[in-house]
């Protein structure tokens, strides 16, 4: 039974793709067709926020309670949450490359989300560089509530200050308001709770072989 | 009767926790005080290490006046100069946990609050920063030019700006101290914290070379004021995590 989640996630996965490639969209100039990838960039965004604010929430209880394993999946989200990263700037390169005409733009979204992935670069080198394991524990829970807020900042509210090419920011209309029509709601929602389930899926088995991993070193 | 007695016991004891409140306070504010002053005198003391910082300083702006000889475009102007404050900074709070012996370490632990020992360097730091990045921003001038319009705004915004890239690298050096590699490690752990910090700072100090209006600026100089309060709100409530090995 505690498995329905997961075939509720393939199901939504088959018909994000199924219905995001074939259901109508609205035909708007220079985006087009590729509007169709609001279902496959603007998603890996929800997923790589919603692991890392699990992380940073187990990265708190560890520092209010030192077990090690809330540490372990503090780690794992924050690896998958980087992945989801990765793949939602190449799904967003992809897109720019065809509507904005270069690969890579100053745009403060972009901005951010380069200076999210530095972040989530230097906590795992942080944590590689230290040996004990308490110690890079702490030190990484540390430096990433810490970095956190900014980050935050930097994601959240500097692009709602200034210019941006992304909708909804710096007076570009939001998708919400004109282009986003119903047809395009009916797969938008269902694709962010499928790849948000598939995110979460692949950390728990990470976090699955991780346990088992420790428990055969530990009984060696 | 007694009901009279018990207010008035209730009076006393909520004064006197009161008073106890304020006394706390005004202890941890002295303390903070002998923290800077103790930076202060040990800094004086070993006079190598803020000379070799100014000479850093020199040698970097020498070599941008080498490679750049006469900037026309204020915006390049402007990013050499936070660039030049950006190392500075780093180099110059890499030292400020490393420097600190074990035996010194064992003696804040036992008679200070974790949390004065970060707010007073925070400051202290901030105050250091500052001096420096005038120094560079003196000699910047005489080698390089000014094309600023609006002196004070850029004062400013150079005063916030040390504050707020002294709070974030004095608790990252804190972390990296720990840590150990310490030079490298403050590059890495600093820079992608330090970025949504200097893109504000950057606009602002560009804005106040363009000399414009006050009221313009008001939204980043509020947004640049709350994370100079949020980051060392966050350090002193991490930095106690960091101090007990």
């Amino acid at each position: 039974m505690h498995s329905v989640w997961k075939i509720i996630c393939v199901i939504l996965l088959f018909y994000t793709v199924i219905a995001g490639f074939l259901l109508p969209v609205p035909e708007l100039p220079i985006l087009n067709e590729t509007i169709r990838n609001l279902y496959f960039h603007v998603t890996m965004w929800f997923v790589m926020i919603t692991h890392m604010v699990i992380s940073i929430v187990y990265s708190i209880r560890f520092l209010t309670n030192s077990q090690l394993r809330y540490d372990m999946k503090a780690e794992q989200y924050s690896q998958t949450g980087m992945v989801f990263g990765i793949a939602g700037l190449i799904t967003g390169m992809i897109w720019a490359k065809f509507t904005w005409g270069a690969f890579w733009v100053n745009d403060t979204k972009l901005n951010g989300v380069a200076a999210a992935m530095l972040m989530y670069a230097a906590y795992f080198i942080l944590r590689n560089a230290t040996d004990d394991e308490n110690k890079r524990a702490k030190l990484s829970a540390v430096y990433l509530v810490f970095a956190f807020p900014l980050m935050m900042a930097f994601i959240f509210i500097l692009p709602r200050m200034t210019d941006s090419l992304h909708p909804g920011n710096g007076g570009n209309p939001a998708f919400g308001q004109y282009d986003l029509d119903n047809n395009m709601r009916m797969v938008f929602y269902p694709a962010i709770i499928a790849w948000t389930l598939l995110g979460l899926w692949i950390t728990s088995i990470r976090i699955r072989i991780k346990n088992l991993w420790n428990e055969t070193n530990l009984s060696e | 009767m007694v009901k009279k007695i018990d207010t008035e016991n209730l009076c006393k004891i909520e004064c006197n926790r009161h008073l106890n409140n304020f006394l706390d306070f005004c202890r941890m504010l002295s303390q903070i005080g002998l923290i800077i002053a103790k930076e202060w005198k040990l800094e004086w003391r070993n006079r190598s290490a803020i000379a070799g910082l100014s000479v850093y300083i020199l040698s970097g702006l020498y070599i941008s006046y080498l490679s750049f000889k006469k900037i026309a475009d204020p915006a390049t102007w402007n990013a050499l100069f936070w660039i030049l404050i950006l190392f500075m900074a780093v180099n110059a709070l890499a030292k400020s946990f490393m420097t600190e012996s074990r035996g010194l370490q064992l003696f804040y632990y036992t008679f200070l609050n974790p949390q004065v020992v970060i707010i007073g360097k925070i400051i202290y730091n901030g105050v250091l920063l500052f001096v420096l990045g005038l120094l560079t921003l003196l000699f910047y001038t005489i080698l390089l030019g000014n094309p600023v319009q609006d002196s004070f705004m850029f004062l400013i915004t150079l005063l916030a700006g040390c504050f707020g890239i002294s709070s974030v690298l004095t608790m990252i050096s804190a972390i990296a101290s720990r840590a150990g590699h310490q030079s490298s490690m403050m590059a890495i752990l600093g820079f992608p914290v330090l970025l949504p910090l200097l893109i504000i700072l950057i606009h602002l100090s560009k804005n106040a070379i363009d000399g414009i209006e006050f009221s313009v600026n008001v939204k980043y100089l509020t947004l640049i004021l709350s994370l100079n309060l949020i980051v060392p709100a966050l350090a002193f409530i991490l930095f106690p995590y960091l101090w007990r090995e």
